[in-house]
């Protein structure tokens, strides 16, 4: 589909078209295999890099040895079966449980040849089991644990992002063709709101409409106890989405718009445009083939980079707001020193980011005639 | 200089850049006071001291300003010493070596409400016979209550409330109920006036001293307030200023500042360099930051200074680096920088004083407006249980309110106080930032 967009048209002779075809083919094909080797070499170091720093280099090993012991002669220790034991049989015993267990986690082995171990199966998204952390369910394998938070993540951040992104897009459009207007200085009086971080404005609409107002819950993503009638339940979801939703969508929306409405006006000045007006096109039709289409590909890679993020979770609005969600598992695992966990929900963003840039390269080409993919420069 | 004037004049155009310039300004000088009132290792004894610095303080307790917005007054929390002064003491010699020493304390009582408790702190340096102590209490309306009789052996609290002896003679529990009511009234009001708490003391031994210290514990407490503590807030509100700008400006300084000189030396170098860079920047774009941020927290140190750190060297590879190499490429092939190659600069100086110093103008917005990226990355930690375990910041004052339910027990100040504080410090870099960002760029300006 790519190649085929990018081949000009070309009234010459049958054989000129196959040759070009042809050298479109190959620079495609050598483009995108250095493309996808850097970008390969890029998520193994990046996950490396993250195996390292979430065993500390190492030191986590000592801290999961010593914690092993702990717990081991304690068991032993306070286990009645084993009461009647002389001492030293019942340091046999523990020594043996605990070199067992040494030994079950794969401690006995040097970290240089554990990690490789770990970049192996986190790169082939063999996750493992966690070490303390289990699912609801009662599942320590890392694949169950993050899939039973991904809904509750995907409702935050999938209905703020988009409501934020699609929002903003066209409030932004409007705009752009009446700059100037009172609505406009709205906008640019209130971009610097924007600095002020989500999970900062949750806390006052917690104040405001949990605290005072008791209108909405302080947190959580459902009733205690759930309602038993599927409507009510998923009411009572949505009332609990409402404030760190509105929160999210506060912390960013004038500087969203601001920017997109600058972005916009940059091209809504272009000769073409006025040209456009001045044929009397009407303003839907200006702003859609105009505006927009010139416009398409930052949208896309915008929306693209957005999707990602909407992986990894809010971490500190979950936390505000006690949302079940991704990045409050991420910041539990932390806290465990979990590393299966905290590498795992590293590695699926680094894999779903890599793609999302390899894949835009070529959405540019498919939405703007100007790029050619892998020419370095457009036309 | 004069550069500098037109600039600041041009700035006068745009009111939210004074007022954003204005914020700053007033950040500053709070930072200035509270440095200069307050050292570094004092604010840290009085921020982690222990109960020993906070006991004159009450739990909980509301700014004292509360009163100036309701009908119903609350007491406002107070204490004085004889050791300092601020209250009388008179000491008589009956004898070689009998004496006795008196403190008596008059204060006006307006409020509507009872104080949480009343406490007195008795010193004594004594010899082997301890001396004799009497407490009493006399309201406005005239009554004399005898609140205690006792022998002090060493250092004693004596809490009014927690006195069963004084509970029994009053016949209840509500011992500050009692003691603030009027009798002649069936429901429970307080008798408005002035109270007065006498205190005799004798002492058996020649060259006997003793110092009292009487507390009345009230729902209100200096201008900020109380947590949970004792500790009297205003010393976070204050000494967060220094620590919330130096970590906002400091890393915004750190992060685009090396950034910026990065993409110089790589457009500049070119080949394998260049190449470098762009992948390290791509390989930062896949790590997690704030887990990052937070791993390192976890596991090494909690210490604001390595957090500073951490967060520099993981924001210098940032997207800002391909914006500026953009740039840099257009620069690297005008003609003052050919001219400079020709006359033999060396590479140092064409990058340091031809190349950098051209993008300040693109710099300086964008190191303003990053500026309370930072200052709340220190509160988000805080608020994560990460902030930094010795010193007083407003992200850490959040947290503790936050993790003591202060929003569910309608403790708003506790809240809203640092809240208000970090916002005000965001707002005022982002207005000047928006601003510079306008003039600098006049791309923008009219648009």
């Amino acid at each position: 589909m790519a190649e085929e967009l990018v081949i000009p048209k070309l009234d010459g002779a049958q054989e000129a078209k196959i040759t070009f075809k042809d050298s479109t083919f190959m620079r495609i094909f050598r483009y995108t295999s250095v493309r996808i080797l850097t970008m390969a070499i890029t998520v193994v170091i990046g996950v490396y890099l993250t195996i390292l720093i979430a065993n500390m280099g190492g030191y986590v090993d000592t801290i999961m040895r010593n914690d092993i012991r702990d717990t081991m002669t304690q068991t032993i220790l306070l286990n009645p079966a084993y009461r009647n034991l002389s001492t030293e049989a019942k340091t046999r015993i523990v020594q043996e449980k605990i070199e067992n267990e040494i030994k079950r986690r794969g401690l006995d082995q040097p970290f240089a040849i554990r990690s490789v171990r770990y970049l192996k199966n986190a790169l082939t998204l063999n996750l493992g089991r966690a070490v303390q952390m289990s699912s609801d369910q009662g599942s320590k394998l890392v694949r169950n644990i993050l899939l039973e938070r991904l809904p509750a993540t995907l409702l935050l951040t999938g209905t703020s992002q988009l409501i934020l992104f699609f929002g903003s897009l066209f409030i932004a459009l409007s705009l752009s063709r009446k700059y100037g207007s009172f609505w406009d200085k709205v906008i640019i009086a209130g971009s610097p709101t924007s600095s002020v971080p989500s999970w900062f404005y949750g806390l006052f609409f917690i104040l405001i409409f949990a605290a005072v107002l008791k209108v909405l819950p302080f947190g959580g993503l459902v009733d205690v106890p759930p309602p038993d009638n599927r409507v009510d339940y998923y009411l009572s979801i949505l009332k609990h989405l409402i404030l760190p939703c509105t929160s999210v969508i506060v912390s960013s929306m004038f500087l969203s718009i601001y920017n997109w409405r600058t972005f916009f006006l940059i091209y809504s000045s272009e000769d073409y445009v006025e040209m456009a007006k001045a044929k009397g096109l009407t303003s839907s039709d200006v702003e859609r083939r105009y505006i927009l289409r010139p416009t398409l590909p930052t949208i896309i890679t915008n929306f693209a980079l957005l999707v990602i993020t909407l992986w990894t979770g809010f971490i500190i609005t979950e936390t505000v707001f006690k949302w079940p969600g991704l990045g409050v598992t991420l910041y539990r695992a932390i806290g465990f020193y979990d590393t299966p966990v905290i590498v795992g929900s590293t590695i699926i963003y680094a894999y779903l980011l890599a793609i999302t840039v390899l894949m835009l390269d070529f959405v540019y080409a498919l939405v703007d005639p100007r790029v050619k993919v892998g020419s370095g420069s457009s036309r | 200089m004069n550069q500098l004037k037109i600039a600041f004049k041009n700035l006068k155009q745009y009111p939210s850049a004074m007022v954003g310039l204005g914020i700053i300004l007033f950040l500053v000088l709070v930072s200035v006071y509270a440095l200069v009132t307050i050292p570094y290792s004092e604010a840290v004894y009085l921020w982690r001291g222990g109960e020993d610095v906070w006991y004159q303080y009450p739990k909980y307790a509301a700014p004292s300003w509360f009163n100036f917005f309701s009908e119903k007054k609350q007491p406002i929390s107070f204490f004085v010493n004889t050791a300092d002064g601020s209250m009388e003491k008179v000491v008589t010699h009956n004898t070689e070596d009998i004496s006795t020493i008196e403190a008596n304390y008059s204060f006006d009582y307006q409020a509507d409400g009872l104080p949480q408790e009343i406490t007195i702190y008795i010193r004594p340096e004594v010899g082997p016979k301890f001396p004799f102590m009497s407490i009493s209490w006399i309201t406005p309306d005239g009554r004399e209550i005898r609140i205690a009789d006792m022998v002090v052996q060493n250092k004693t609290s004596y809490r009014f409330s927690q006195d069963e002896k004084l509970q029994a003679k009053l016949k209840s529990e509500k011992v500050m109920q009692v003691l603030f009511s009027d009798p002649e009234l069936e429901t429970p009001t307080v008798l408005k006036g002035t109270y007065q708490l006498k205190m005799i003391a004798t002492t058996f031994t020649n060259g006997d001293e003793m110092d009292m210290e009487f507390v009345l514990f009230g729902t209100l407490s200096g201008a900020a307030g109380t947590d949970k503590y004792r500790r009297d807030l205003l010393l976070p509100l204050l000494y967060g200023t220094p620590i919330a700008l130096a970590f906002g400006i400091l890393a915004a300084l750190g992060t685009s500042l090396l950034t910026l000189i990065i993409a110089a030396f790589g457009t500049w170098y070119g080949g394998w360099i260049d190449e470098l860079i762009q992948r390290i920047t791509e390989i930062n774009l896949v790590l997690p930051f704030l887990a990052i941020l937070i791993m390192v927290g976890t596991f090494y140190s909690r210490s604001l200074w390595l957090m500073l750190g951490v967060t520099i060297l993981l924001s210098i590879f940032s997207g800002a680096i391909k914006t500026y190499r953009a740039i840099f490429l257009q620069s690297k092939e005008s003609s003052y920088i050919e001219a400079a190659r020709a006359y033999g600069a060396p590479s140092s100086r064409i990058i340091f004083s031809y190349l950098v110093p051209r993008m300040v103008p693109l710099l300086i917005p964008a190191l303003v407006s990053s500026v309370p990226t930072y200052v709340f990355l220190e509160a988000s930690l805080a608020v994560l249980g990460l902030g930094d375990p010795i010193l007083p910041t407003w992200g850490k004052v959040i947290n503790d309110a936050f993790t003591d339910g202060a929003l569910y027990q309608g403790r708003y100040y506790w809240v809203l106080e640092p809240a208000i504080l970090l916002m005000i410090t965001g707002f005022g870099f982002a207005m000047l930032g928006f601003a510079l960002d306008r003039l600098f760029n006049p791309r923008l300006r009219d648009i």
